[in-house]
């Protein structure tokens, strides 16, 4: 009521294919967590169509988009977002228990997937017990627990220090080799790197959208006052 | 169906997390709700005693027992109209038996004479003041309802003969008589002697208002003899079948009017009274007095579900980003909304739980303390109870919990 319509993304025309690998980056304002928030069926765009596979989202209701974030989308998320008093098995079954399954295969789906980032031997250990990249690890096993269709990192890296910054983006590399979609959102260039392709906002615009990174882009951008 | 049954079972989880690690803001939460509780259950056990108290007070009329007398049992605005009836008369009785035992198929037993004053009784160099003197006949015991401590009513000889004996009340024996038993001891009322035949048990009083035991029964002849100066006269008739109460009073109207010798045209100057007659006229008091304290303990309760709100809503706005995140991962509004109604729910449980332990410790203690305070603690007492805490936490949660479930999930990420 009363508020002002910002249009953060306008004509924006992105295509993103099974088992991609893409950086979508932006200085802020540049729409890029707009854009976000759409992938990740958190938010609906007021006009235009967004397809996830072959679904329209736009025309999706509150329970829909819940069911789709909950089976087709990964989260992770800069601060992690895990729940600080559960363990990071008990974490990593959530996107599990609303998706209805049963306990005993909660666990052992929970478990398998903490082994896959290397926590086996931390799975009862809550937040607190945990080193940041450890963390990150938990948020990143709670992602792939259900099988989604994408993997949506927003600034994964952006409250580690660079060592273990790079630590998680060879977990995403690897998760990338072995099928899995990935969309990263970041401002950091050394982050975007490791993506296949790269989409530049500017403006609630594509900038470029350029296969693999492209290193004379990046100078331009350091140029700019 | 399966997956709101995890969901439920993951939203306690969360509710017992969420007490557990905020204590101390869970435990005062809480002391409202008990306090609420631990104030409506007392109220809860304090009607149920009044209630029994009533039941019981109300059935020493016994319910198959008619009462002919000179005054309605209810409040008369025109008492100037009863105050210059005909005085009631034993021998009524007499009339009316005869009347009954003429009547083929009559819905009536027996009419008993009755005649009371207020006298002293003595013993020896004790002496207990007020007490109701009542003349009547042997058949008197088949329309009352108390049982012997000791010894007998007296028999139809003596009731016909007039004998100088009496039964006396539980008070009455216990203060004359403190160690010894009274039978076949003299009192001295109007200072005749009257030899005690029986005790009766206990019946303790009227509504609190006045002792049922503080009575001495004699022979109508012999009562007669003695006391007829500002006695008052009633006549008690026992109905065959209590069902058919109605009838029955039309049938005894009629033969009390003949009796009367009333022409049809006028009215009836004489009252027919029953048991339940009384309890209309006592039920809305008591009804009202049982709604007045309900409602004031009620508002303590209020306060707590307010108490209970208002933490449910610091909960939500605390926890947004988890209502985000939780969102992010597949929680649906309404998984979010059961999360916070169960935790509002939880507390208010909680509450309720101890409440009503406190309610009944305090019970168990008052009826140690003072055996006659009326306090009744049901097991329907418990049953409500919960419910009320369920309710409270249900309602007292829903707007927090909608809130919360309402929660646009990039706002509630982007929190801080």
């Amino acid at each position: 009521m009363g508020e002002e319509t910002v249009r953060a993304l306008r004509g924006v025309s992105l295509q993103i294919h099974r088992n991609e690998y893409i950086a979508i980056m932006g200085p802020s304002g540049s729409g890029k967590s707009t854009l976000m928030n759409m992938l990740g069926c958190l938010d609906t765009p007021t006009s235009g169509r967004y397809e996830f596979n072959g679904k329209n989202v736009a025309e999706m209701n509150d329970d829909e988009l819940a069911a789709i974030r909950n089976r087709e989308i990964g989260f992770v998320f800069q601060t992690f977002n895990l729940l600080p008093r559960s363990t990071s098995l008990r974490n990593v079954e959530l996107p599990l228990i609303y998706a209805g399954i049963d306990p005993d295969t909660r666990e052992e789906m929970a478990a398998h997937v903490l082994h896959e980032v290397g926590l086996g031997d931390r799975m009862n250990h809550k937040p607190n017990e945990l080193s940041g990249g450890q963390r990150q690890r938990v948020a990143v096993a709670r992602a792939l627990v259900n099988k989604p269709s994408i993997i949506l990192a927003d600034e994964p890296t952006g409250n580690l220090d660079s060592k273990t910054g790079e630590e998680i983006m060879a977990l995403f590399e690897d998760l990338y080799q072995r099928g899995n979609t990935i969309i990263l959102v970041t401002h950091e260039r050394d982050i975007a790197t490791h993506a296949r392709r790269t989409v530049h906002l500017r403006d609630g615009l594509i900038e470029t959208d350029h296969a693999g990174f492209i290193p004379e882009l990046d100078l331009v951008a350091l140029d700019r006052p | 169906m399966k997956r709101f049954l995890y969901e439920l079972s993951e939203s306690w989880k969360i509710a017992a997390t969420q007490m557990r690690s905020n204590l101390t803001r869970s435990t005062l939460t809480a002391l409202g709700v008990i306090i609420g509780i631990v104030a409506v259950t007392l109220m809860g056990t304090a009607i149920g005693g009044i209630q029994v108290g009533f039941d019981k007070s109300m059935s020493i009329f016994g319910d198959d027992v008619l009462y002919v007398g000179q005054w309605p049992w209810r409040k008369v605005d025109d008492w100037w109209n009863y105050r210059d009836r005909k005085k009631m008369k034993t021998e009524y009785a007499d009339a009316l038996n005869r009347m009954i035992a003429m009547t083929p198929n009559s819905n009536l037993m027996i009419a008993i004479p009755t005649s009371s004053v207020i006298r002293n009784v003595k013993y020896a160099d004790s002496e207990v003041g007020n007490v109701l003197v009542r003349g009547t006949v042997s058949d008197y015991i088949i329309t009352s309802t108390f049982d012997f401590k000791e010894g007998r009513f007296f028999n139809d000889l003596e009731s016909r003969g007039g004998a100088n004996v009496c039964v006396v009340g539980y008070d009455v024996a216990d203060a004359l008589f403190p160690s010894a038993s009274p039978i076949d001891k003299s009192v001295l009322i109007n200072g005749q002697p009257f030899k005690i035949v029986g005790v009766i048990a206990r019946q303790g009083s009227f509504l609190g208002l006045f002792s049922l035991d503080s009575i001495v029964v004699m022979p109508l002849p012999a009562f007669q003899k003695y006391f007829t100066a500002k006695s008052e006269a009633d006549i008690l008739v026992k109905v065959k079948d209590k069902t058919k109460l109605a009838e029955a009073k039309d049938e005894l109207d009629g033969l009390m009017r003949r009796v009367r010798g009333l022409p049809p045209e006028k009215n009836d100057d004489f009252s027919i009274n029953e048991q339940q007659a009384l309890k209309s006229t006592l039920d809305p008091i008591k009804n009202s007095i049982a709604i007045a304290g309900l409602f004031i303990t009620g508002l303590s309760l209020f306060v707590g579900a307010i108490g209970i709100m208002n933490i449910t809503f610091v909960s939500v706005k605390e926890r947004t980003k988890e209502i985000g995140t939780r969102k992010a991962l597949g929680a649906r509004r309404r998984t979010i909304l059961l999360q916070f109604l169960i935790e509002s729910t939880a507390l208010c449980l909680l509450g309720g739980i101890i409440g009503l332990s406190f309610a009944f410790a305090m019970c168990y203690l008052i009826g140690v303390a003072f055996p006659s305070f009326p306090i009744q603690f049901s097991t329907g007492l418990v049953a409500i109870s919960m419910v009320v805490s369920v309710l409270t936490g249900l309602i007292s949660g829903f707007a927090p919990a909608w809130t919360a479930s309402r929660l646009d999930p990039v706002t509630a990420l982007r929190y801080e």
